[in-house]
């Protein structure tokens, strides 16, 4: 029979661009990302405006003038107490901390998932449930013990004080991660690599990390905005010199004495919040599979 | 003489489970060993503990006279291949199989000439150099076969290798594989839960139920001698008939169906009256102009009719009971009808009904 005999729907179904389903969706989405755009819009234009220019209180208001003025002082010359150099101290402080929290605590907890996942020893289950139990200790609780353990070590206050604090604190939930990670690979590839000689770590270097790095970034990530992003464990264990970035952008925003210098706050919480921004926008793609593939198989 | 693998007295428990039970198995050189039963059998299990892989309770495994009880799985001169294939994602057909080897630390030479004469038997020569993920399901098991080749061990394991793979893939492979034995006169260790599998890849069968060895004896020996009933029943398909009755006078007696069972091998031959089953196979069953000439004749009713092309499953009933007989693929029978069907007790099997031994 000819197409053209053919009566009633037919083909591919025709569809609505306007419906009441597409306009509610939409809707939704419009207002939801305003809620966060606006924010982030008022924050940017601020800190392109010179004072006199926000004494004028149009908030919305695109600059008339712009200018980096407030950027240059927030990075370089904004006061914090009697410290006038900016956040460029606690910038190149959080860098410092930052790095070695997060390859020691992925390291370490990479490994330990592995172990778990892979090689049970008498006891590992206790093991397990102890660190997870670690995961759901408020931190508030143990502020005070560790601030006696760190005296006691002699690091109180010093940079290396708090990497060891964000170390121990990520260890459970990263641990965590791996060892779902590392459960739901294969046992059959943990297997044939055994009988193929391979030992702990040969297994651990050519088998399992090759295929981990989707885990990999997500605790990348997971580590570098908490640790960037933590004021708590900052403000308790170190000291003013050594005041990851932020702290002192706290005390730059919360500073009683002279004029509020707007703009410039605004700068300077742009700049702390750029290093998680640009994690974020560098691997988002990694990010998602990687949480994905923890989540399907986990 | 030495046996290629020797299991002594193997016990192995997960806790409270016993999943192995005091099980002794000898191996020779250059046997194709299937280790037959239905999951949770323990015979993967049993494979696992030969390859070292996990740790057994009680008892000892040799390999070539080695008591390898403790050795660790690289050390055993095993090679294993699994159900998923298990090849590493990241490395090329070439990296999966020298992997081994580079752990062993064998001159960079010879791992390439092992490579490339493994690659040949096994025809993956135009796959060296891609990565696994490129790679068909048969294709792929030929590389996790390859990598137990080429570390020229003395005892191949095969863990369901084929289970992972379609119907007509597995039909060739199989071929392969046994063409493959041939060849290389390894001794290779088989689990599977496919009888078809096992009736046409062994030299020996052990059917096993329960961590321990139901039967242990050629393919020949499982169809047609069956041990006890749970061999009989779980070897064949369509699986026996199975009508359980009284052995009186060595006549079986079954409601008021009397089978003299002449021509029937007794284990003993005074073998003494008492509560028994009587299995027949349904492709044991005669019919047409054979059925007059089978020692013993019956008629059964049909019920139900299966044409399966090559043959034509008739499920009848004789007496009370259902009775599956297996005809030819030409047969045109229908539901209702009266079908006369011959009986040869020399081809039957009687168990125990209590111990459920063949008697």
């Amino acid at each position: 029979m000819a197409d053209t005999a053919l009566h009633g729907p037919k083909g591919p179904k025709p569809k609505k661009m306007l419906s009441r389903g597409n306009i509610m969706l939409y809707g939704t989405l419009i207002v939801v990302s305003m809620y966060y755009l606006l924010p982030l819009y008022v924050m940017v234009v601020t800190s392109l405006k010179g004072m006199p220019e926000i004494r004028m209180g149009n908030v919305f208001g695109p600059p008339m003038e712009i200018t980096f003025e407030p950027w240059v002082k927030a990075w370089s010359g904004a006061c914090t107490g009697i410290n006038c150099d900016g956040l460029s101290r606690g910038f190149w402080n959080s860098v410092q901390i930052l790095i070695p929290s997060v390859l020691l605590s992925i390291t370490i907890a990479s490994v330990n998932g592995y172990a778990l996942a892979n090689w049970r020893f008498k006891g590992s289950e206790v093991f397990f449930t102890i660190l997870i139990i670690g995961a759901f200790i408020p931190y508030q609780t143990m502020l005070y013990p560790i601030v006696i353990m760190l005296r006691e070590i002699g690091l109180m206050g010093d940079l290396w004080g708090l990497v060891l604090v964000h170390t121990v604190f990520g260890m459970p939930i990263l641990t965590l991660l791996f060892r779902n990670y590392f459960t739901a690979m294969p046992e059959e590839l943990f297997k044939a690599a055994r009988v193929d000689g391979a030992g702990f770590w040969g297994i651990y270097f050519q088998i399992m990390l090759p295929m981990a790095l989707p885990i990999f970034v997500v605790a990348i990530i997971l580590q570098v905005t908490g640790i960037w992003n933590d004021f708590l464990f900052g403000v308790i264990y170190t000291k003013p010199a050594t005041y990851p970035m932020t702290v002192q952008l706290n005390n730059i925003v919360n500073s009683v004495q002279g004029v509020k210098e707007y703009n410039v706050n605004m700068a300077a919480t742009l700049l702390t919040g750029l290093v998680p921004l640009v994690i974020y926008f560098a691997s988002g793609k990694l990010f998602v599979r990687g949480i994905a593939a923890g989540a399907v198989k986990g | 003489m030495s046996y290629s693998v020797e299991i002594k007295n193997l016990d192995l428990s997960f806790g409270a489970v016993q999943v192995l039970q005091k099980l002794n198995l000898n191996i020779h050189e250059g046997e194709f060993l299937v280790l037959l039963g239905s999951s949770g059998c323990g015979k993967s299990t049993l494979l696992n503990c030969i390859a070292g892989l996990l740790e057994v309770t009680d008892g000892q495994i040799f390999i070539k006279d080695n008591n390898v009880t403790w050795a660790e799985p690289s050390d055993r001169g095993i090679g294993m291949v699994f159900q998923s294939y298990a090849l590493y994602p990241q490395m090329t057909v070439r990296g999966n199989l020298s992997f081994g080897l580079k752990n062993a630390r064998v001159p960079k030479a010879e791992i390439e000439r092992r490579v490339a004469r493994a690659a040949e038997i096994l025809q993956i020569e135009p796959l060296l150099d891609r990565k696994p993920g490129a790679l068909s399901g048969g294709q792929r098991q030929r590389v996790a076969i390859g990598r137990a080749l080429v570390r020229d061990v003395d005892v191949f394991l095969f863990d369901e290798p084929l289970s992972n793979l379609d119907a007509k893939l597995r039909v060739d492979l199989r071929v392969e594989l046994k063409r493959l034995h041939n060849q290389l006169k390894n001794t290779m260790i088989y689990v599977t839960h496919d009888q078809v599998e096992a009736m046409t890849l062994a030299d020996r069968i052990a059917v096993m139920k329960g961590g321990k060895i139901m039967q242990l004896g050629s393919p020949d020996e499982i169809y047609n001698q069956p041990r006890n009933l749970y061999v009989a029943d779980f070897i064949g398909s369509p699986s026996m008939n199975f009508l359980a009755g009284h052995l009186v006078d060595g006549t079986f007696k079954v409601d008021d169906m009397v089978l003299p069972m002449t021509g029937y091998h007794f284990a003993d031959a005074q073998t003494a009256d008492r509560p028994a089953v009587i299995g027949i196979r349904p492709e044991h069953v005669a019919t047409g102009p054979l059925a007059a000439d089978a020692p013993l004749q019956f008629h059964v009713t049909i019920d139900l009719v299966e044409p399966m092309g090559s043959d034509t499953l008739v499920y009848a009933k004789l007496g009370q009971h259902l009775f599956r007989v297996r005809m030819d693929g030409q047969a045109r029978v229908k539901a209702g009808e009266t079908l006369p069907i011959g009986i040869d007790p020399a081809r039957a099997s009687l168990f125990d009904k209590k111990t459920e031994d063949r008697l």
